[in-house]
C-alpha cells in the first residue's frame, strides 16, 4: 500500500484554505515544523501566530478570535492540546460553540520511541465528552485534506486527529469526504469491522485474510467519531450479526465504546474490542508497538473469528 | 468622546448617551451595587464581594469610556469588555441592564431557572456578554485574541478586559500576559480588580502575589497604579493607557472587596455568599 503523511496534507491543506479563504487564522505551540503548519505560516505571516509553549493561552486566544469572527485552526502535538487544555476546550469552545478548529497530531501510540508522555490515547474520550465538538479521525491523507476542508467550512469546535508517521493510502484520489456518513469500505455479510484512523488498513488487511478463510467480513470506516453514523452501525449490526471495533486508543470513551451504546440500544448483536485496554505504552518503533498492544490486523483477524464462532453458537441454540 | 453615528446607523450615538459627569457615575456606581445586592439576596447564591469591589471600574467602562449599542449588540466596531473574574457577573448584569441591553426587570432571575443571566457570565445567552468564564485565568488569553482580530481585520475598537488579583494565581495568566507583549498587543487594556483577597482569605496569606508590579513591568507591560474606587483615577488611567503604543498596558486597580456595604469589605466570607434579607436591606440603606 502507498503510504502518506497526513501532517503533510493537513499543512498544504491550510495553505490551499488560506488563499481561499482570508479569514483563517492558525495557531501552533511552538511545533509548526512538526505539525506543518509552518507551510501556513511561510505564506501568511500575518495570520499566524506562534503562541510558543503556551497551549492553553493558544486554545483561549483562539476562541477570542473565533469571538470576533475568524475561523481560527489551533494545532499542536494531541497531548499538550487535549490533555493539557482540557478546561480550555470546555469553557472557551464547546460551552459558548466556538469557531476552532483543534487539529492536533501526534495521536495514538504510533507516535512511537517519545514514548509513554507523547502518547495520547485518552484524547477521543476526552473530546467525544464535549457537547459541540465535532470529531473525527482520518484514515489517510486523502481523507484528511476532506476533513480539514469540511471543519473550515462548517461551524463549530472540531478536534481532528492526526498521526506522526505516514499512514496507508485507503482512498483513490477524487473520494469526497462526508463528515458524519461512515464509509463502508468493503462488503460482507459474516461480520463488521468498525475502524478509524489508521485501523482501517488493518481492518482492510483482516478482512482480505479472513476471505481466505472463509470468512465474509465488512469493513466500515468511522472518520466521524462524532456525531456516529447511527444507521451504518445499526445496518451492519442487523446484516452481519457480529461487529468488531478497532481503535487506536484506551478501551475506554471511544469508538468502542461509543459504537456499544448505540448496538446495545438499536440492535444487540455480539461485539469484540480491539483497543489498548486499560493501560500505558512504552517507547519503541510504532511497528512494534502496534504489535506488542494489540492493534495489528492478525489481532483483528482473531476478534472477528471469536465474535464469528460465537455468533454462531448463539445462533445454533436458538 | 468620537462621535460614532457613521459607522453604527441604527444607535443614537451611544457613546454621547452615556457620557456621564463624575457626580453621575458616583450614582451610577452606587446604582449597581444596590442591584448586586439585591440580585444576590433575591437568588440565595451568587458573589457580592467581587461584584462591589469592581462596580466603580465596571461603572466608568459603561458608562463614559466604552463605545457600544445596547440595540445592537454584535455591532462590529464595538469595543469589548471582556469579564475575566465570571463570578462578578451580578455587577456585568447590572452595568449593561442599566445601559439598556436588557429590562432592568430582569435582572433579579439572576441564577433562577431558564434566566438570561447565568450563575457565571455565558455569551450564548446574555446580550453584551462576550465571553463564557467562570474558571479562572483565560481572560486575558481571550481578550488577546478579540484585540488580535482587531488588528487583522483594521478595526478600531478597543478591547477592555477585567482580571481579579486572585486570578493572577493561574498560570495561563502569565502565559497570556508573556504573549501579550510578544505580539505588542496595545490595542486592550487591562484592568486589575486588585481587593487583596480571595475566597479563603488575604490573597498575600494563600498565595503570596507581591512584588505585582514588578511582574507586570518585568513581562514587558506599561503599568498605572490606582485606586479603583476613584472615578478621577479610573477614567485618566484609561485615557492613558490607549495612549501606549508597542507594548501592552495593565491598570493595577487598588480596591476593596465588599465596598460600600460596612460589613461585607475586607470580608472573604461574602466572596461566594449572598446577604440574607435582612442584611440585604442593611446593605441598601447604606447604599442610599
Amino acid at each position: 500500500m502507498a503510504e502518506a503523511s497526513t501532517r503533510e496534507t493537513y499543512g498544504k491543506t491550510l495553505v490551499e484554505l488560506g488563499r481561499e479563504n482570508p479569514n483563517i487564522v492558525v495557531l501552533d505551540a511552538d511545533v509548526s515544523p512538526s505539525t506543518m503548519t509552518s507551510f501556513f505560516a511561510r505564506e501568511f505571516p500575518d495570520r499566524f501566530f506562534d503562541c510558543g509553549l503556551e497551549e492553553q493561552n493558544m486554545v483561549s486566544i483562539a476562541a477570542g478570535l473565533a469571538a470576533s469572527g475568524k475561523t481560527v485552526f489551533a494545532t499542536t502535538f494531541v497531548v499538550f492540546v487535549v490533555c493539557r487544555c482540557f478546561d480550555q476546550l470546555r469553557l472557551c469552545l464547546s460551552q459558548p460553540n466556538l469557531n476552532v478548529k483543534i487539529v492536533a497530531t501526534h495521536g495514538g501510540i504510533s507516535v512511537g520511541e517519545d514514548g509513554t508522555s507523547h502518547q495520547a490515547i485518552e484524547d477521543l474520550a476526552l473530546c467525544c465528552a464535549l457537547p459541540s465538538f465535532t470529531v473525527v479521525v482520518p484514515a489517510d491523507a486523502i481523507e484528511t485534506a476532506g476533513a480539514i476542508r469540511v471543519a473550515a467550512s462548517d461551524y463549530g469546535p472540531f478536534y481532528i486527529r492526526l498521526s506522526r508517521p505516514k499512514t496507508p493510502i485507503v482512498y483513490p484520489e477524487g473520494y469526497h469526504f462526508t463528515l458524519g456518513k461512515a464509509v463502508t469500505m468493503r462488503q460482507g455479510k459474516d461480520a463488521t469491522i468498525i475502524a478509524m484512523g489508521i485501523m482501517v488498513a488493518k481492518a482492510l488487511e483482516a478482512a482480505d485474510n479472513l476471505a481466505r478463510q472463509g470468512i465474509d467480513c465488512r469493513v466500515i470506516n468511522t472518520h466521524t467519531l462524532k456525531p456516529l453514523d447511527k444507521a451504518a452501525i445499526v445496518k451492519a449490526a442487523s446484516e452481519t450479526g457480529a461487529i468488531v471495533v478497532a481503535e487506536e486508543h484506551l478501551a475506554h470513551g471511544g469508538l468502542g465504546s461509543r459504537v456499544a451504546q448505540i448496538v446495545a440500544k438499536e440492535k444487540p448483536v455480539l461485539m469484540e474490542f480491539v483497543n489498548l485496554g486499560d493501560r500505558y505504552a512504552l517507547s519503541g518503533k510504532a511497528d512494534e508497538l502496534l504489535q506488542r498492544y494489540g492493534l495489528t490486523a492478525r489481532d483483528i483477524e482473531e476478534s472477528v473469528k471469536s465474535a464469528v464462532k460465537r455468533k454462531q453458537y448463539f445462533q445454533a441454540r436458538q | 468622546m468620537p462621535n460614532h453615528s457613521e459607522v453604527c446607523p441604527e444607535s443614537t450615538s451611544p457613546s454621547n448617551k452615556f457620557n456621564l459627569s463624575t457626580a453621575e457615575l458616583k450614582e451610577m456606581a452606587k446604582k449597581l451595587r444596590r442591584h448586586v445586592i439585591t440580585m444576590t439576596a433575591t437568588a440565595g447564591s451568587g458573589h457580592p464581594g467581587g461584584s462591589l469591589s469592581a462596580a466603580d471600574i465596571i461603572t466608568a467602562l459603561y458608562f463614559k469610556v466604552l463605545r457600544y449599542n445596547p440595540k445592537n449588540p454584535q455591532w462590529s466596531n464595538r469595543d469589548r469588555f471582556i469579564l475575566s473574574k465570571g463570578h462578578a457577573a451580578p455587577i456585568l448584569y447590572a452595568a449593561l441592564a442599566e445601559a439598556g441591553y436588557f429590562p432592568v426587570a430582569e435582572l433579579t432571575t439572576l441564577r433562577k431557572l431558564d434566566s438570561r443571566l447565568q450563575g457565571h457570565t455565558d455569551r450564548k445567552f446574555t446580550p453584551g456578554v462576550e465571553m463564557s468564564a467562570g474558571s479562572l485565568g483565560m481572560g486575558l488569553s481571550f481578550a488577546i485574541g478579540v484585540a488580535l482580530a482587531a488588528r487583522l481585520d483594521s478595526k478600531t475598537y478597543r478591547t477592555y478586559v477585567l482580571l481579579s488579583d486572585g486570578e493572577c494565581e493561574e498560570g495561563q495568566t502569565w502565559e497570556a500576559a508573556l504573549s501579550a507583549a510578544h505580539f505588542k498587543v496595545d490595542n486592550l487594556t487591562t484592568i486589575i480588580d486588585c481587593n487583596g483577597m480571595q475566597l479563603s482569605g488575604w490573597t498575600r496569606d494563600i498565595m503570596n502575589l507581591e512584588p505585582f508590579i514588578q511582574k507586570w513591568q518585568a513581562f514587558g507591560w506599561h503599568t498605572i497604579d490606582i485606586d479603583g474606587h476613584d472615578l478621577d483615577q479610573i477614567l485618566p488611567a484609561c485615557q492613558g493607557a490607549e495612549k501606549i503604543k508597542g507594548k501592552p498596558t495593565v491598570i493595577i486597580a487598588r480596591t476593596i472587596k465588599g465596598k460600600g456595604v460596612s460589613f461585607m469589605e475586607n470580608n472573604a466570607a461574602f466572596h461566594g455568599k449572598a446577604p440574607t434579607w435582612k442584611e440585604a436591606e442593611r446593605a441598601l440603606k447604606e447604599l442610599e
